[in-house]
């Protein structure tokens, strides 16, 4: 449980560090010192689990398990490569003069802020502060939008804000009524702990808790960028800086559909019926095929990206939805291997954006041909992201796809249809991009492509063999959160 | 016994309501640091009035003469079907609210016609927008009306007082609106600030003083006295049915003088508020009140909603 | 149910829900900058006063802590620094047209209906009272989603956000009496924090579009044209 608590203080401490010291030029590496300590608190924490089982901290606070150690780990991990690719790029940044000091120092700053409201989001056992440090995630990271202050930037942190901020306020309101259903059966100091809540979870109020479900999947889809509610999150991604779009694809994105994930515990412990997850499967598989034809329209590459992580966000909603143990090992899974891929990606299209000088894709051309790292990690990760084997995307694609067919065959051709048409949507813009002709005067840029390297072949990896230790790890969330093991 | 009482008790509504007037002038006049006159001004006022020779209109036909009259008699009704200080009334049993507020139909009827009857600008002008303003307060009123009735079962007033009375002290959410609305009706019915003032005689802002500008003498005292009247049943309808607490439910003598000063007490302290309002607000444009009234109407359908669905038994 | 038999706080929190709500309908209707927030600190105030009932009939002393919580933050601080950027930014002279005023609130009128019908199945095991205060809560918080809709502008959109809390905070304490002190130390944290980048959003708008009129950010859309 130490590791928890350092692992908490340590971004705390950060934030209060770098509003102080943000502007020291050699501060980027400082803020990975940072990251690296968080991720080894996180490998401690997971070595806990590991030997221990689940840990509860005493007045019922904190809360690890082997499904939140697992994100947990991925959170620090992509936290850590993030801020890799971020301290040259925000370098660089500087230099152009599109950044001031004291923006500087709000970056790094929000930067442990954000990392701080995830790894809250993902320890805390009570389902009240779940909700305040999602909130606080937005809070933290919607001025890291507006960041350059050119009028769309301020245009898409507004809308974040409002959107996710009212989006949100659903959550509470599903968070009210869980506190009233808990507040029949139990003390009211613990009646939103989780573990007593899953406990008693046959004894709560199953009418209620249906309700609940459904503000809950209002307000953290909001976040997940469900459709309808998707609207803020190409902007929020395509206008911030780079390393913001990485973390917040990577990281935001999986924590709000683990606290979708949570309460669907709660709620089929409840209810003894599959409506939660007839719901998730709904708006999943809405998001994943609206998203896949919304690629076919965009004209900037975040934005591009950005409805790339919708549609997938869809596939693993889809996927817990189905609460199969087969679909929960598949969500896990792909949630991983998506999380590792899009904040690779990102890092890439920032540097591509860079050498371009714009978002704009028609403007973006010839990678391959001024800067071959750059143009061959965005085709790598592309091809990834859109599941060609043998990378992990692709695994755990096909086991998704294994899930529908065994459960609800007839939605296997719909699925099919949008991996193909997010194929197609992805490839006719990346190709010109990549090899098209390259403009005149287009020069290289620093790049640090390390994070991408480490995190595709990261994904290789798991697209080729899993490690034993790996799949246990991914078997025990997998009971957890349905109940049995997969196959 | 019943009979004479309510007979005294009306006459005691129609000796005391130039006192309130009296009372919101002088809290108005220390409120805006002038110096006040004496409480019993307004009559002195009505006393000076009916000694000067009335002038009418050579185009003024019957009407006009028998308007005050008719005005002032209509008020009289009204005041004798209100219960004042006790609520076992034979009058009141025999008029419900409903009439009540006929009355005052009645009365702005004739009023307005004796308005336009005189053929000036101003008449027309004033009875016009007169009945603008009570087309629109009037539902508002009913609404506000009927959340009391419905609560009650019954839109005989002295029962309905009774009623409240009989429950003690509870919170009911729609008699919250339906105060509200009853207010800002009342200030709308008897011409006070921020509607109409009852002070002004500037041409184009005057609504209820341009109906009546072409009055003199007595039949100006009538007209005054009724407007007093009037602006006493209003208060006297809001102290008694929302706060009847202190109203005499028999005839013992101790019991009447109690309800008399409680009465007295809450008339006070309602008198004090509009004088306090009329100091602090400014009039509104002609064409708003349509949306101040609206709002009161607002303000009675939500009091009758919220009676159905908080308060009805199910 | 006969509202004489219930206790004077259920009495209280109905008559409260209902002011509560009326308070939302009034600021839908309300194109004036300066009454819209008035409207609104007394929404809060309201709020404050049914903590404290609430408090005062459990006897629970975290509930007045939460009460003078909300009295300072929404009560005097919101509406203070709404108050001082409106003059800041020169706008309270301004009133808004607002288009469709009658469908608003017929809309708000369906939205209230649309919460007690969503809320209805929790009738069957529980007091009428609370449904009907749940119900008032989540019509506050639809009525601000509505707020935020109809009104173009970016402090009527903050109230709105802020009225939505205020909604979220009022099923609270109705329906649990409160949130964990944790929680809802954490929330009024959250909303402070809020009130703060609100503040700082306003400054950033008005330089890049000169107005603070949210239907003039229109650069972002779905798919490019």
């Amino acid at each position: 449980m130490i590791a928890a608590y350092l692992l908490l203080l340590m971004p705390l401490a950060g934030v209060v560090f770098f509003a102080l010291f943000g502007h020291r030029p050699r501060i980027g590496r400082i803020n990975i010192k940072f990251n690296a300590f968080a991720l080894l608190m996180s490998l401690w924490l997971a070595l806990n689990v590991h030997e221990s089982g689940t840990l509860v901290s005493e007045g019922l606070y904190f809360l690890v398990d082997s499904f939140n150690v697992y994100l947990i780990v991925l959170t620090a991990f992509v936290g850590l490569t993030t801020s890799i690719f971020s301290a040259p790029y925000m370098r660089h940044e500087q230099q152009k003069g599109r950044l001031t000091e004291k923006r500087l120092r709000l970056y790094y700053s929000m930067y442990q802020g954000f990392m701080f409201a995830m790894y809250l989001v993902l320890t805390t056992n009570n389902m009240g502060i779940l909700w305040v440090a999602m909130e606080a995630a937005t809070l933290a990271t919607v001025l890291l939008v507006s960041l350059y202050r050119t009028p769309e930037s301020i245009e898409a942190a507004w809308k974040y804000f409002i959107l996710c901020g009212v989006g949100i306020a659903q959550a509470m309101f599903g968070t009210v009524l869980l506190y009233y259903a808990a507040m029949q059966i139990s003390d009211a100091e613990n009646a939103l702990a989780w573990t007593v809540l899953i406990q008693n979870a046959s004894q709560l109020d199953p009418e209620i808790l249906e309700i609940s479900f459904v503000f809950m999947l209002v307000g953290y889809g909001t976040k997940i960028g469900l459709v309808p509610l998707h609207n803020w999150l190409p902007d929020a991604h395509s206008e911030g800086p780079t390393p913001m779009s990485a973390v917040l694809s990577g990281l935001l994105l999986n924590d709000a559909l683990y606290a979708v994930v949570r309460n669907k515990m709660l709620v089929d412990g409840a209810t003894q019926s599959h409506i939660a997850g007839y719901l998730m499967m709904g708006f999943g598989l809405m998001s994943f095929l609206v998203a896949a034809i919304f690629l076919h329209r965009q004209q900037d590459i975040k934005r591009l990206f950005s409805y790339s992580s919708i549609e997938h966000m869809g596939l693993m909603t889809f996927a817990f939805g189905m609460g199969t143990p087969f679909a929960t090992f598949a969500a896990l899974l792909h949630m991983t291997v998506h999380s590792l891929t899009k904040s690779a990606i990102f890092v890439t299209v920032g540097h591509a954006a860079q050498i371009a000088g714009t978002q704009r894709i028609e403007k973006i051309r010839g990678l391959i041909k001024t800067q071959p790292s750059v143009g061959w990690g965005l085709l790598i990760g592309t091809l990834t992201i859109a599941g060609f084997p043998p990378f992990g995307v692709f695994t755990s694609e096909f086991l998704v796809l294994l899930a529908t067919m065994q459960s609800y065959p007839w939605l296997t051709p719909f699925l099919l249809l949008g991996i193909g048409l997010a194929c197609a949507g992805l490839f006719r813009n990346i190709q010109p991009m990549v090899y098209g002709k390259r403009p005149e005067g287009q020069q290289a840029v620093e790049a640090n492509l390390w994070p991408v390297i480490i995190h595709l072949v990261l994904v290789l990896w798991l697209g080729l063999s899993i490690p034993q230790s790996l799949s246990d790890w991914f078997n025990q969330a997998t009971i957890l959160i349905s109940g049995s093991a997969p196959l | 016994m019943n009979w004479i009482f309510a007979f005294i008790q009306t006459l005691l509504f129609i000796a005391l309501a130039p006192l309130l007037v009296g009372w919101v002038k002088w809290w108005k006049c220390r409120l805006q640091n002038r110096k006040a006159p004496s409480l019993l001004q307004p009559y002195r006022d009505l006393l000076k009035l009916t000694h000067k020779q009335p002038l009418v209109s050579h185009t003024a036909s019957w009407l006009f003469i028998a308007t005050p009259y008719i005005v002032f008699s209509a008020m009289i009704l009204a005041a004798s079907v209100v219960p004042l200080i006790s609520i076992d009334l034979p009058t009141a049993a025999s008029a419900d609210v409903i009439v009540l507020v006929g009355f005052f139909a009645f009365a702005r009827f004739f009023q307005a016609l004796a308005g336009m009857d005189v053929g000036t600008a101003f008449g027309g002008m004033g009875a016009s927008r007169e009945m603008t303003i009570s087309t629109l307060a009037e539902p508002a009123m009913l609404m506000a009306i009927f959340t009391l009735t419905m609560t009650a079962s019954s839109t005989n007033l002295a029962s309905a007082i009774g009623y409240v009375l009989d429950q003690g002290i509870v919170l009911r959410p729609s008699f919250v609106f339906a105060l509200f609305a009853m207010i800002l009706v009342a200030i709308a019915e008897t011409g006070r600030i921020p509607v109409d003032n009852p002070a002004t005689h500037l041409e184009l802002t005057m609504i209820h003083e341009a109906m009546i500008l072409e009055y003199s003498g007595r039949h100006l005292a009538l007209i005054e006295w009724a407007s007093a009247i009037k602006l006493m049943l209003y208060g006297v309808l809001i102290s008694n049915i929302f706060f009847p607490w202190g109203i005499a439910v028999d005839f013992a003598p101790s019991a009447l003088g109690a309800a008399l000063l409680w009465l007295l007490l809450k008339l006070a302290v309602l008198a004090v508020f509009l004088a306090i309002a009329e100091t602090a607000l400014a009039k509104m444009r002609l064409f708003r009140v349509q949306e101040f009234l609206s709002f009161a109407y607002l303000l009675g359908l939500l009091g009758l909603l919220s009676h159905i669905i908080l308060e009805a038994s199910r | 149910m006969e509202l004489i038999k219930l206790d004077f706080y259920t009495q209280g929190v109905l008559s409260i829900a209902a002011l509560i709500g009326l308070t939302s309908f009034l600021m839908l209707g309300q194109g004036r900058l300066l009454r819209l927030i008035f409207v609104f600190a007394l929404q809060g105030l309201l709020l404050v006063l049914a903590t404290a009932l609430a408090g005062y009939s459990m006897g629970n002393f975290h509930l007045y802590i939460s009460a003078s919580i909300t009295l300072v933050l929404k009560v005097f601080l919101i509406p203070w620094m709404l108050h001082k950027q409106v003059y800041k930014l020169n706008l309270h002279r301004d009133v808004e047209a607002l288009k469709n005023n009658t469908a608003v609130m017929l809309g708000g009128a369906t939205l209230v209906v649309f919460s007690y019908y969503v809320l209805h199945p929790v009738i069957q095991n529980t007091s009428v009272v609370l449904v009907n205060a749940l119900a008032v809560g989540l019509s506050v918080v639809l009525l601000g989603m509505l707020l935020m809709i109809s009104h173009r502008h970016a402090i009527a959109h903050v109230v709105g956000f802020m009225s939505i809390e205020n909604g979220l905070f009022f099923a609270a304490i109705v329906s649990t009496r409160g949130m964990p002190m944790v929680v809802e130390l954490g929330i009024a944290f959250d909303v402070l924090v809020a009130a703060i980048l609100f503040g700082i959003f306003f400054l950033h708008i008005s330089r890049s579009i000169d107005s603070l009129d949210v239907d003039q950010m229109n650069r972002l859309n779905e798919v490019d044209q």
